[in-house]
């Protein structure tokens, strides 16, 4: 499939010109391409946020929810139609934030949904205040000293809750970044893409170049099905050196949340093309 | 030793009452579907304390020829299954309440209260038999005598109730009661105390449910296949009715983080096709009102049970109240329709909640359900509900390429279209949108948007299930009540046997009816009956017809009103 099959066609987007975003929508448009996700097959569910206004920019279907409470949601999409694609998206402040509680449980029920998170460390659309992402340090007009704050590590607490699949990539390296994209859509079971990008705008601290400068891949030889070492590399810094990229770990072991449901056992369908049982609620009713 | 006592009943209250986890509930469950079986018509409603240990609870059991479906204050028959169990209900005791205690339970003063104490040796028969825990199974005997129940019913029905167990177990219940039977027997022989009630055929086919059993058997029948629910008193019951019935009935259960999660849960199931409904309490549904307000804009079709008890925050836990009116009828920020049921008894409950799912389905708005505790957790017999009188009603198209999620239609309702359903993609957005479902900021399409979805109140208002009257269509008193009240205020209008006096009952609290204003201009007096104490519904009666209510009944202590609660205070109003 072509990439131009998500292209909206003439837009107003909201983002300012050198976003990251602006990469990462090009990047997921090829990506889906590439796995031909038919758009009308797609649902793409986000929150609020410069990040969370990406469904609006490309071809599919759009829940673009409330802030931080998009995974409910993707969650609940996703367990009454299996056969949806399904990609919750938006910005660390919104999944890691607002949306905190609902992304580590979102991970213990492990749905067959990928996760995208825009992460830049700052928040944009209210201009400019911290994020949990934020590095120790960083001034904003509310940090007014500085973050004082431990940042938040996605990628560590998903490895800590035992996610099937743990990302981290930096929109800088394109060609990665759909690389690891693919392999998270097609994952079964909750896929977690940390992805790492510069604000033009409202982090003059994490740029381009300092993603670029503090970034390493993962060894080539490096294994993702141990937990230990995955969680060994997610706790590198870049306070103590580079932080890695690339796929930190994958549990294949786990059965995505559906497929560990009885509704779904003996019937694949999605809810909406089933009926009542009558015979079934006559017969209940009859026994109280 | 009145001899009004003995001999034939019309109806009989028996409260039991322990600390938690001293077998209220077992007796209970057992007594209840002995006395139906019986063909009595039976009635039972509990308080209790928020423990799992200890504390004190009661259960209060009506057991009538005819049917009976209210509480009342009154105590018959008293079985006290603890010791400070008669302290407890002390307040509801006479002269004409019968005991039955262990020896050391009755002092003297309450044996001077109460003439009518007889001492059964519970524990120490049970003990006799083989284990202590046989007591509350010797008390059902007793009481199973008392109401003169044939002995081959008690034996085949505690053989059967326990016929999961081992052998010894089963033979030692059986023992058990038929020794309770015995001695029931004997002290009715002694003491003229043997209550015989007329039984009803009807009974044999009618059902045994509580208030959250028919909302969960309504909501099976309105289509419901997906909750999202985070545990709450008293509205866990659903969760649960939901998820024993989930493999039966294909519906997906989670246990939600929190109740915000829950609703968002909800609202994403419904857009992807699915019915769902979320249940909470006043603390999460407050949790859950920013997802009302997504439902609002999004047009989402959403169902909440909102079982209510006393707050504010975390108030009392186990108790009941209705002071959630106002939280339901102004939750989520912005301006958008809703409808909310309150329903006055089981059969209400089932059609109501069905309907809930339908009409959420085809005006794609917020239908809330509010409950209490005491409607929760009250079950009488009830003839069965009939689904097949109800159609699940699915409200969704198929798309076409050119599908718009929000297109702008005469009557407000735009088709509502689900992702993978046709050709056509759904957008659906928490921001003000255009009729594609993308964010727009022009304003003037900002005004149609609010104009097309309040359009929709009309719809609901059309719609609206009209309140009962009952029982003359000419009145000089009207009481107004809503929710859970209905079956009490019936048993008091006819207690109170004055015919120029009638109740007005909404199932429906929102919207309310567009010629309210003439029911309400024919009363001389309108009292109006709620479990809060400002008087909520009479203020939004007042809001709507400009009509205010003459007299308040209210009551906010954490009990519901019982029969005797009302009469009394009509008595003193108009009496």
């Amino acid at each position: 499939m072509d990439a131009k099959h998500y292209d909206m066609g003439e837009i107003d987007i909201a983002w300012c010109p050198g976003c990251g975003d602006f990469s990462i929508l090009k990047v997921l448009k090829e990506a889906l391409a590439e796995l031909d996700v038919a758009p009308e097959n797609l649902v793409m569910v986000s929150g609020i946020g410069q990040a969370a206004k990406i469904p609006h920019y490309l071809r599919c279907n759009v829940f673009n929810g409330l802030h931080g409470r998009s995974l409910p949601a993707a969650f609940a999409i996703q367990s009454s139609n299996p056969n949806l694609t399904v990609i919750a998206e938006s910005g660390d402040g919104d999944m890691y934030g607002e949306g905190g509680n609902h992304f580590i449980h979102n991970i213990r029920r492990n749905p067959n949904m990928t996760n995208l998170v825009h992460n830049n460390m700052v928040y944009g659309l209210t201009k400019g205040q911290a994020s949990p992402t934020s590095q120790r340090g960083f001034k904003t007009p509310v940090q007014v000293d500085g973050v004082l704050l431990e940042p938040f590590n996605p990628v560590a607490v998903a490895i800590a809750l035992d996610a099937s699949f743990v990302a981290r990539v930096f929109i800088g390296d394109r060609e990665h970044t759909k690389d690891v994209f693919k392999q998270a859509i097609t994952h079964k079971g909750y896929a977690l893409v940390d992805i790492l990008q510069p604000c033009v705008s409202f982090n003059k601290v994490n740029t381009f170049q300092w993603f670029k400068d503090n970034t390493e891949k993962l060894p080539p030889d490096y294994d993702p099905t141990s937990r230990q070492q995955a969680f060994a590399q997610a706790c590198r810094t870049c306070e103590d050196g580079k932080m890695p990229v690339g796929i930190f770990y994958t549990n294949l072991n786990k059965k995505p949340y559906h497929e560990n449901i009885p509704v779904y056992q003996t019937d694949s369908s999605p809810l909406w093309q089933r009926y009542r049982n009558d015979n079934k609620l006559k017969e209940l009713i009859e026994r109280f | 030793m009145g001899k009004s006592f003995s001999g034939i009943r019309k109806d009989v209250s028996v409260v039991l009452c322990g600390s938690a986890g001293m077998g209220v509930q077992t007796v209970e469950r057992l007594l209840v579907r002995i006395f139906k079986q019986a063909g009595y018509h039976v009635f039972a409603t509990k308080e209790y304390m928020s423990r799992v240990r200890g504390g004190m609870n009661s259960v209060t059991i009506r057991v009538s020829s005819k049917p009976v479906q209210a509480e009342v204050d009154r105590i018959d028959v008293l079985i006290p299954l603890d010791k400070g169990a008669i302290e407890h209900v002390q307040r509801r005791l006479t002269g004409g309440t019968l005991i039955l205690a262990e020896p050391d339970y009755l002092n003297d003063a309450v044996k001077e209260k109460c003439p009518r104490c007889m001492e059964v040796a519970f524990t120490e028969i049970a003990k006799a038999i083989g284990n202590k825990l046989y007591s509350n199974v010797v008390a059902v005997g007793v009481v199973g005598a008392i109401f003169g129940i044939n002995p081959d019913l008690l034996t085949d029905f505690i053989r059967k109730r326990f016929s999961g167990k081992e052998q010894n177990v089963i033979d030692e219940n059986v023992a058990a009661v038929e020794k309770g039977y015995e001695i029931g027997n004997e002290l009715c022989e002694q003491h003229q105390i043997r209550m015989a009630i007329e039984p009803d055929s009807l009974v044999n086919d009618q059902i045994l449910v509580n208030g959250v059993e028919a909302v969960g058997l309504g909501a099976i029948a309105g289509g419901c296949n997906f909750i999202g629910a985070y545990p709450m008193s008293p509205s866990t019951g659903l969760l649960t009715f939901l998820a024993k019935h989930a493999r039966e009935f294909g519906i997906v259960v989670e246990q939600a983080e929190d109740e915000i999660a829950g609703v968002n849960m909800a609202i994403g199931a419904w857009y992807a096709g699915a019915r769902a409904v979320a249940s909470t309490s006043g603390g999460g549904f407050a949790l859950m009102t920013e997802g009302v307000s997504l439902a609002g804009m999004m047009e989402s079709p959403l169902v909440v049970h909102l079982a209510q008890r006393p707050g504010p925050a975390t108030g009392l836990p186990t108790r009941t109240g209705q002071e959630d009116l106002n939280l339901a009828l102004y939750a989520g920020h912005g301006e958008f329709p809703r409808a909310i049921f309150a329903p006055g008894n089981p059969q209400q409950a089932f059609d109501l909640t069905a309907r809930a799912f339908n009409l959420a389905a085809q005006y794609q708005v917020p239908v809330f359900i509010l409950t209490d505790q005491y409607f929760v957790d009250t079950y009488y017999n009830t003839p069965p509900f009939d689904a097949s009188a109800v159609k699940v009603e699915h409200h969704f198209v198929e798309t076409g390429q050119a599908y718009r999620r929000f297109e702008i239609t005469e009557n407000g309702i735009s088709p509502r279209g689900i992702p993978g359903y046709g050709k056509g993609l759904v957008v659906a957005d928490s921001d003000e949108h255009d009729e594609a479902g993308h964010i727009t900021e022009d304003l003037d399409l900002r005004v149609r948007m609010v104009d097309k979805r309040l359009s929709k109140g009309r719809l609901l208002e059309e719609a609206v299930i009209e309140p009962t009257l009952w029982p003359n269509e000419d009145f000089k008193t009207l009481v107004l009540c809503w929710g859970s009240t209905l079956p009490i205020m019936q048993e008091a209008i006819a207690v109170f046997g004055r015919d120029d006096v009638s109740l007005l009952h909404f199932a429906q609290v929102f919207p309310l009816p567009i010629d309210l204003r003439q029911t309400l201009e024919q009363a001389e007096t309108i009292i109006c009956l709620e479990g809060n104490a400002t008087g909520q519904f009479a203020d939004l009666v007042e809001l709507h017809t400009g009509i205010s209510v003459d007299e308040f009944l209210l009551k906010y202590n954490g009990l519901n009103f019982t029969v005797e609660d009302v009469v009394a205070s009509l008595e003193k109003m108009i009496g």
